[in-house]
């Protein structure tokens, strides 16, 4: 067990530095980073005092140790346009982008799994087939138009949530539901396949045998199998949504990590935006080595890997 | 036992169904996007600010000339659609042909290989999968301007993981099989082997990820060019039709949703066609 954590650790260190050097050069794509800082009005001596004042005159390999030294206590510099610690930035904006996912993440499970565990149970009826229907649809509308049709309809029409902002709890639930929305259909689909199989395996034709009532059969023995792909699965999930949330905060004005993020690509404030990639990779890294972990101490089998 | 193979006939039975509407909803907007402009008598491109955004025919106020209505700019809304398709099916094609490209090989060397080459290309995928795509995507087009090909080219180097994931994973269950060890004594050589006996024992499976892909990256576009990072205006991309039309949503609600609409049909239609072939070719990845 302690050698399996020990194993993922290691490759999830390897992955962080890996996506650090690629954040980076991502940075560097525009080609003179110096120029587009300046602005489009700056003479060619602007450009030249951007360059020394930023660092941006030194040779490349140094620019990256630097920050990857510094990024390594924390220190990822400092923004452009907020002016401002890209760490403190962040530290105020994580919180609310972690809310967000939580919400989304317990909306999604918790409408993911009944409706997994009823089609499974109903497989083949017009049940399980509504269910399918319904991921279907789900897994082909676009988050970004959900998130408009819910504003004109919740916000507009029955006018009982907030359009837009971030203010109080009312501001989580419409971009909860959409980024809930992005979640259900593979969990769903999942949670109905681990439970068609476990339904069909031999200790539950022996639990039935014994004659265990049917709610004890599906609760107590089929689901604690069937969860163990959901568990991990809904953790790598969280991940994504997390990354994904970009979308849906900067439709919302939300301002967590990901409106940040969009907001630094579009100032050019490429500390914030370098920030924001390892920031969002850290978390995906740590949350799939948890999915791993959480795995291994449900599935006995695992723990010797 | 009848009652198992009357269900699983009827399983199969809606399941072709799925399959067949997937395949005429794809053909549809494919033949849209085909001749679709030269059927529809207006330009996407000509303004005409006296005719601004005219409503769709099943409403009132609607005028024959323009069967969708118009935008904020008085341009065609169903000459504008139209044109639409021909940019999301071109950037899914586009997109689903580089990055199959990418994982394709980096999952049949992996799988092919085992042993340290293996592990480089599992490592590659880990660190793919921590990578924020729409992040990334847009900083990428955000800083070096907005472009079709640039969409297509960031799209493709980022959405290879699956392909990589389900190429390494089939490969590795047939490399040992009988007919690879027969052709390799046969004296087959090893980009023979690849090419040959592999790459055709798991094409069914990558033709599954490729829908799959391609509705990803039909999202994704519409996704980025909604933040006004994918594909530049004037072109008419779904996405940016959507984000044109915000502005006007909760006056005239048509001009998001029926670009919207289209988005979420033709995305539904790859995916049913995506299933049906999986269905069909029997290939559930265990």
């Amino acid at each position: 067990m302690l050698r399996l954590i020990a194993r993922r650790l290691a490759i999830g260190v390897l992955v962080a530095f890996t996506v650090m050097t690629l954040a980076f050069l991502l940075t560097r794509l525009s080609g003179d980073l110096a120029v587009s800082i300046a602005g489009p009005s700056a003479t060619q001596a602007d450009v030249e005092i951007v360059r020394k004042a930023y660092g941006l005159d030194r040779p490349l390999y140094v620019q990256f140790f630097a920050w990857t030294g510094r990024a390594l206590v924390g220190d990822f510099g400092q923004s452009y346009f907020f002016k401002d610690s890209v760490a403190n930035l962040i530290q105020k904006r994580l919180p609310i982008t972690v809310t967000l996912g939580l919400v989304g993440l317990s909306l999604a499970l918790v409408i993911s799994i009944p409706l997994g565990i009823l089609a499974a149970l109903r497989e083949n009826t017009w049940v399980d087939r509504s269910v399918t229907l319904f991921t279907m649809v789900g897994q082909a509308v676009p988050s970004f138009w959900l998130a408009l049709i819910l504003m004109i309809v919740l916000g507009l029409q029955l006018g009982i949530l907030p359009i837009s902002g971030t203010g109080t709890w009312q501001h989580f639930v419409m971009p909860g539901i959409v980024l809930a929305f992005t979640a259900i259909p593979a969990l769903t689909r999942l949670t109905r396949s681990g439970m068609i199989e476990a339904m069909a395996s031999d200790y539950i034709r022996t639990a039935r045998a014994k004659g265990l009532s049917r709610a004890r059969i599906v609760f107590k023995h089929a689901l604690r199998n069937a969860a163990i792909p959901v568990v991990s699965i809904a953790a790598v999930q969280l991940g994504f949504m997390l990354g994904g949330s970009i979308v849906i905060e900067t439709v919302f004005a939300l301002h967590g990590v990901g409106y940040l993020g969009w907001e630094s690509i579009a100032k050019n404030d490429f500390p914030v935006v370098q920030a924001v990639v390892l920031v969002l990779a850290a978390i995906y890294i740590a949350l799939t080595l948890l999915a791993d972990i959480l795995n291994a101490l449900l599935d006995p089998r695992l723990r010797t890997g | 036992m009848s009652a198992p193979s009357v269900l699983v006939t009827q399983t199969s039975r809606v399941g072709r169904a799925g399959f067949t509407l997937g395949i005429a909803i794809v053909a549809l907007i494919a033949a849209a996007a085909l001749i679709g402009n030269a059927l529809v008598p207006h330009d996407p491109f000509v303004q005409d600010l006296n005719q601004r955004l005219v409503p769709p025919f099943w409403m009132e106020g609607n005028q024959p000339a323009h069967l969708l209505g118009t935008d904020q700019l008085g341009r065609d809304y169903l000459a504008r659609l139209v044109y639409g398709a021909r940019i999301s099916l071109l950037i899914g094609i586009m997109t689903v042909i580089t990055s199959g490209l990418i994982g394709i090989t980096l999952g049949v060397l992996g799988g092919f290989f085992g042993g340290r080459v293996d592990d480089l290309v599992l490592f590659a995928i880990t660190t793919r999968l921590s990578i924020p795509v729409v992040l990334v995507a847009l900083a990428v087009v955000g800083l070096m301007g907005s472009s079709l090909g640039l969409v297509v080219a960031t799209l493709g180097l980022l959405l290879w993981d699956r392909f990589a994931v389900v190429a390494r994973a089939t490969t590795m269950q047939i490399r040992n099989l009988d007919y690879v060890s027969a052709a390799r004594c046969a004296g087959a050589s090893t980009p023979h082997l690849l090419i040959k006996e592999i790459l055709p024992n798991i094409a069914s499976h990558l033709a599954v990820v490729a829908t799959l892909e391609m509705a990803l990256a039909i999202l994704l576009e519409a996704a980025l060019s909604f933040l006004g990072l994918g594909v530049p205006p004037p072109l008419p991309s779904w996405g940016l039709m959507i984000a044109e039309g915000k502005d006007y949503m909760f006056f005239s609600p048509w001009v998001i949703m029926i670009p919207g609409a289209a988005l979420a049909v033709l995305v539904l239609g790859i995916n049913l066609v995506g299933d049906g072939l999986r269905n069909l070719l029997g290939t559930e990845l265990r």
